[in-house]
Formats: C-alpha cells, structure tokens, sequence
C-alpha cells in the first residue's frame, strides 16, 4: 500500500460551525461511572427554527459521518454525508424544518473525543477517553437541545449507529420526541456485526505506530491500521451484488495480473482508497471508542428489562422505521423485530422495506421512493403535530 | 375468475372514488365507527379507508399490510402503516388495544379465516369484516348455468391461480361466527348498484341479492 498523503487529521478549533461548551453547571454521568464536563459539542444547523419551536429534527450521524450533513464539507470537500436529503424542498426539507447536525460524543470533528486535549492533563486523551455508550451520547445531545432551548424535537432522524440514538432517544426522553426515525437499524448490535468491530480495532491496535493509543504524543499516526479497518468495514457497507456490478473482475490499469501483490484488481485499489482518504479525516482512537459504544448497545437489556416490548409500554412517538432489502449489516428482519415490539406496545409505528441492491449504504443514498415516503412520513406527522395542538413541554422539563 | 372486489382499485374491484368520495362497501364500514376512537385496519391496500377515518373521524389509525408497494404509497400518504402479514403478525398486537379492527376485503385471501377471526377479537373490541358473498344470486345462477366457478369481476385470475381461496356465503360467515361465539352486532348488504342495506344476518333474501356484506362483529 502506498503512503498516506500528507493531510492530517483536521484542526477541530478551526472547523466552521458551532461550538458550545455543556456540562458546565453538573457534569454529564456516563454510563461507565466517569463524570465528564464541562465538555465541547460541535453542531451545524440549517434551516430556521420557527417561533414554537416545533420544527427541529436532530440528525444522529453514523460511525464516520458528522454534523456537516448538507453543502460543502469543510474537511473532504466533497459534500456533506446527508447532502441528497437535506435541504431546501428535500426530504428533510430546510424550508421547512430546523434540521440540526450534531457530532456525536466521542467524534473526531469538533465534539470531546479521544483526539481532543483533556484540560485535566493538557494532553490529548488517548485512551485515558471514557468508554462511551450510544446513550451517553443521547444524553449529551440532549443537553445540546436543551441550550437551543427545544422543548420537543419535531423528528430524531439516523441510519445505522444513527439510528440506534434515534432509538435511544425515544426510549430515553419520550417526551422530548415527537417522532422518531430509525433507519437501516437495530435494537441491538448483532454478535455478527459485534465481531466485524473487532477485527477493525485488532487491525488499529496491530499497527506499531498505535504506540498502545499514544501515537499523537508520540508524533504517529496508525495509518495502515485504521485504512484496514475502514476497508473491512467498508465492504460489509454494500452488497455483493453492487460491488459485482461496479467492480467485476476487472484489472486496474493493466490488461494482466502481475504475479504479485499489488492492486491487481479495481476493488483492491477502490478499497485501497477508501482506507487512505478515510485516515485523513477520522482518528484512529474514535473509531476504537465508537466502535465499542455501538457493541453496547442493546436498547431491551438498557431499558426493558430484556424484554424490546417493555422499553415501548406506552410511548407516544410516532415511528418510521426503513429498511433496504440488500442491507446484511442491519436486515430488514432487525427492523421487523422492533415493528413487533412497537407494535406490542400498540404504538403508533410505520415500516418500509425499501428494494435497493446496494446494501447498508443505501440509506445515505438518492433513492427516490426513499426520499418520497419519508418526507410523506414527516408531513402527516407534521399535519398531526397541528391537530395536537403541538404541546410541547419547555425545555426546561 | 373469482376475483373479488378489492381495495383501492386493486384488480378486479370496483373503480376508485374520486378525491373526497369512496367507495360504497368502504362508506359503510367507515359509518360503523365511531369519531375519535383507535383503528387497526388489517389488509389496508394504500390507505384510502384509513385516510378517510382519519380526516372524517379523527381516528387514531394504523395499518397492516402485505404487499409492499401499497405501504410504500400509505407511509407516503402521512399514513401509520407497517408492512406484515395478517396470519402471522397479528399476534403480535395487545389484547384489546383498539375500538375497531377492520378487515375489509381481505377474509378470502386469508389461509386460516377461523384463526384471523379469533385475532381480530381478541385485539379490538369490535371487528369489521367486508367479504363479497357468493350466495348471490347471479354467482348461483352462473354455476347452475355455466358450470363453472363464479367470475365476479373478470380478469387475472383463473381457479387454480387465484389469490382468494376462502369464499363464502353471508350464511357459512354467520355460522363460522356462531360456532366461535362471535356475535354479529350489525350486518348489512350491498348490492350491485351500490345501495346498502341492514339486514338481518340470518336472513335468506339478503343472502340472495346482496353482493357484499359487511358485518359488525364482537364478544358479549
């Protein structure tokens, strides 16, 4: 493989955006005991939040993805991860709502991860970083929403890890969730994908320049580690039908093999390059601690006692839960375990399976009747907010 | 061959209602609920009873439904409908979560009528099922004369590849109905023109020039 280029890992102080300082007054209690505050979160919002403040949808972004979900990305240059559903007359139409993009605790984009300095040392945390869960991280979106001052979320959205907070969110904070939208997503993380995430992090740790976390003190970085990582993973994103369609057997710019080891064949050298522009953006740490945070999560034995129905008893959000029929990451038979759970509880709860041969990353994708039924989805939900009265609690509650 | 009107202008049914109408066997099971209350509507097809419900009565609705295609046009429509199948997904539903559960033409497409029946009760406190009802007149007529299987509607379907493969007479619901001990509340015919009727559900008459029934069903 070849060298990495030269970018490194951005400078987060000087990303554009919005940065607040939470946690000021009372730390944030993470579910491994630690206390952690006060505490940076790095949000991107677009869109205007109208005068009830009824409009907002909170965007949860997956693994890699970030707050910059629409426009010109300040870090790959290419556009935001989310680009294709928001906007103006969009799904996620920001004439409409106040869509709000927020880096996740523990990311590497502006929001207290691994990579950031730990005020108590002066040193970038490491893994002196607390494990986190996908709640913690609720609850630091939460206090996010608190200081915009919205009382109820209109819609907490998210794909994959995203959707497992917009899960835990109307879970956690019913009241705070007016309807909640998990896609391509799962009550909990399958041992399957349990152990794809570790063969990601013994790749990360494999690596000599890891130097057992301290590669920024040390003046490292695990390159080769974190692109395997992303490589392994990045295959398990599509689908065998759509890398056969893109790829084939086809030779990279050469009409034989070689007889060796380099990037014979275009899926060798497209993986080669996902890897490579993926060390430029992301630390390799994060995706340690992200990781782990996801093989947590199990919303059943967190809030229902094992049991999925009971964490529903009673919800009054409305769901829209999306599948995509060639997704063997999160299946669609994941999706259906939590439509029987909801529809258990007798909740209010909509579900699509959506055909689409290009796997998990379908739900970052422009797939018309996608697009068509969640901004449906949305509207009604929207026109029912109205016929409620749109009662929100303060946020303050 | 025996395909019966469906929902939604599915193959074989009667046309669809133009915006703000609906069908005639759909108006009559839309009368039988009450403002305000919770619907399930199993075998929703895309919505429209549903959307109706909801803007006429206020309901607080849901929707169960197989063919994907038709959830994909009701979710699009603000409608709260999960794709499922009625035989196996049912049970998956509390006791006695809603006012009505509606299954509107959809009975004879069902392998296990007794079973659907038993479930519908069991999650609603009233059902209400349309079925089309082959004691009519023109159907008995057409085996007597033809010989052959009743066309109600024409098209795709022959005998052997129909997807309706429980029909039945007002008379043979009634009894099933009996036999379970579920009583039937209200029961009304409709015939060819449209123009519906109470009647009796033991009665002979409406089981001869009824085309459709829709009863009301519950548990004492």
């Amino acid at each position: 493989m070849s060298a990495p280029t030269k970018t490194r890992t951005p400078n987060t102080a000087e990303l554009p955006g919005t940065r607040v300082e939470l946690g000021i007054d009372e730390p944030l209690h993470l579910d491994c005991g630690a206390p952690l505050g006060p505490f940076t979160v790095a949000y991107q919002t677009y869109g205007r939040l109208n005068e009830a403040k009824s409009n907002a949808i909170l965007v949860c972004h997956a693994l890699t993805g970030d707050q910059f979900l629409a426009g010109d990305h300040p870090v790959t240059g290419k556009l935001g991860w989310w680009d294709v559903m928001v906007g103006p007359g969009k799904a996620l139409d920001t004439g409409r709502y106040f869509v709000i993009g927020c880096n996740f605790l523990g990311g590497c984009m502006g929001t207290v991860g691994p990579a950031e300095i730990n005020p108590a040392t002066d040193k970038p945390y490491g893994l002196d970083f607390p494990v986190i869960t996908i709640g913690d991280m609720v609850k630091a979106q939460k206090l996010l929403i608190d200081h915009l001052g919205i009382g109820r979320l209109f819609c907490v959205i998210g794909g994959s890890m995203g959707g497992m907070q917009a899960l835990d969110w109307a879970v956690r904070y019913p009241e705070r969730v007016f309807t909640a939208v998990p896609i391509a997503t799962a009550a909990r993380t399958s041992t399957q994908n349990i152990a794809f995430h570790e063969v990601g992090r013994q790749a990360i740790m494999a690596d000599p320049d890891w130097c057992g976390g301290n590669y920024l003190l040390e003046g490292k970085r695990p390159h080769r580690g974190l692109a395997v990582a992303r490589m392994g993973a990045h295959i398990t994103y599509l689908s065998e039908t759509a890398l056969h369609r893109k790829f084939g057997r086809n030779l990279q710019d050469r009409k034989d093999v070689t007889y060796g080891f380099e990037a014979d064949f275009q899926v060798e050298s497209y993986l080669r390059h996902q890897g490579l522009t993926f060390v430029d953006r992301f630390d390799a740490n994060t995706y340690l601690i992200i990781t782990r945070a996801m093989d947590y999560f199990d919303l059943a034995e967190e809030h229902g006692g094992g049991v999925l129905a009971e964490t529903f008893q009673g919800t009054e959000v409305r769901f829209c839960l999306i599948s995509f029929t060639s997704d063997w990451m999160f299946p669609t038979a994941e999706s259906r375990e939590l439509v029987h759970a909801l529809n258990a509880a007798a909740a209010n709860v909509s579900f699509v399976e959506i055909e689409s041969d290009q796997g998990h990353d379908s739900f970052l994708l422009d797939i018309p009747e996608y697009h068509k039924i969640l901004s449906g989805f949305l509207a009604g939900a929207a026109d029912h907010q109205v016929r409620c009265g749109a009662k929100a609690p303060s946020a303050d509650e | 061959m025996n395909e019966t009107p469906g929902r939604d202008g599915r193959p074989g049914g009667p046309p669809s209602a133009g915006a703000g109408e609906i069908r005639a066997d759909l108006r009559l099971v839309a009368d039988l609920v009450a403002p305000g209350t919770r619907v399930l509507d199993v075998g929703c097809g895309d919505g429209a009873l549903l959307q109706f419900l909801t803007n006429s009565k206020e309901i607080d609705g849901r929707g169960l439904e197989i063919r994907q295609e038709r959830v994909n046009a009701s979710v699009s429509r603000g409608l709260s409908v999960v794709q499922g199948n009625a035989e196996t997904d049912l049970r998956n539903y509390p006791s006695q979560a809603f006012d009505y559960v509606i299954l509107s033409q959809t009975l004879q497409a069902i392998h296990d009528p007794r079973g659907v029946l038993e479930e519908l009760l069991r999650i609603g406190k009233h059902a209400i099922v349309s079925f089309t009802n082959f004691g009519y007149w023109r159907f008995r007529l057409h085996l007597a004369y033809s010989g052959r299987m009743p066309v109600t509607d024409s098209k795709d379907h022959e005998w052997f590849d129909t997807p309706n493969i429980h029909l039945c007479t007002i008379r043979d619901f009634v009894t099933l109905c009996d036999a379970l001990d579920i009583t039937v509340e209200r029961c009304f015919s409709v015939r060819r023109g449209g123009q519906t009727r109470r009647v009796r559900p033991s009665s002979a008459l409406a089981n001869l020039i009824g085309e459709q029934a829709v009863v009301l069903l519950g548990r004492e």
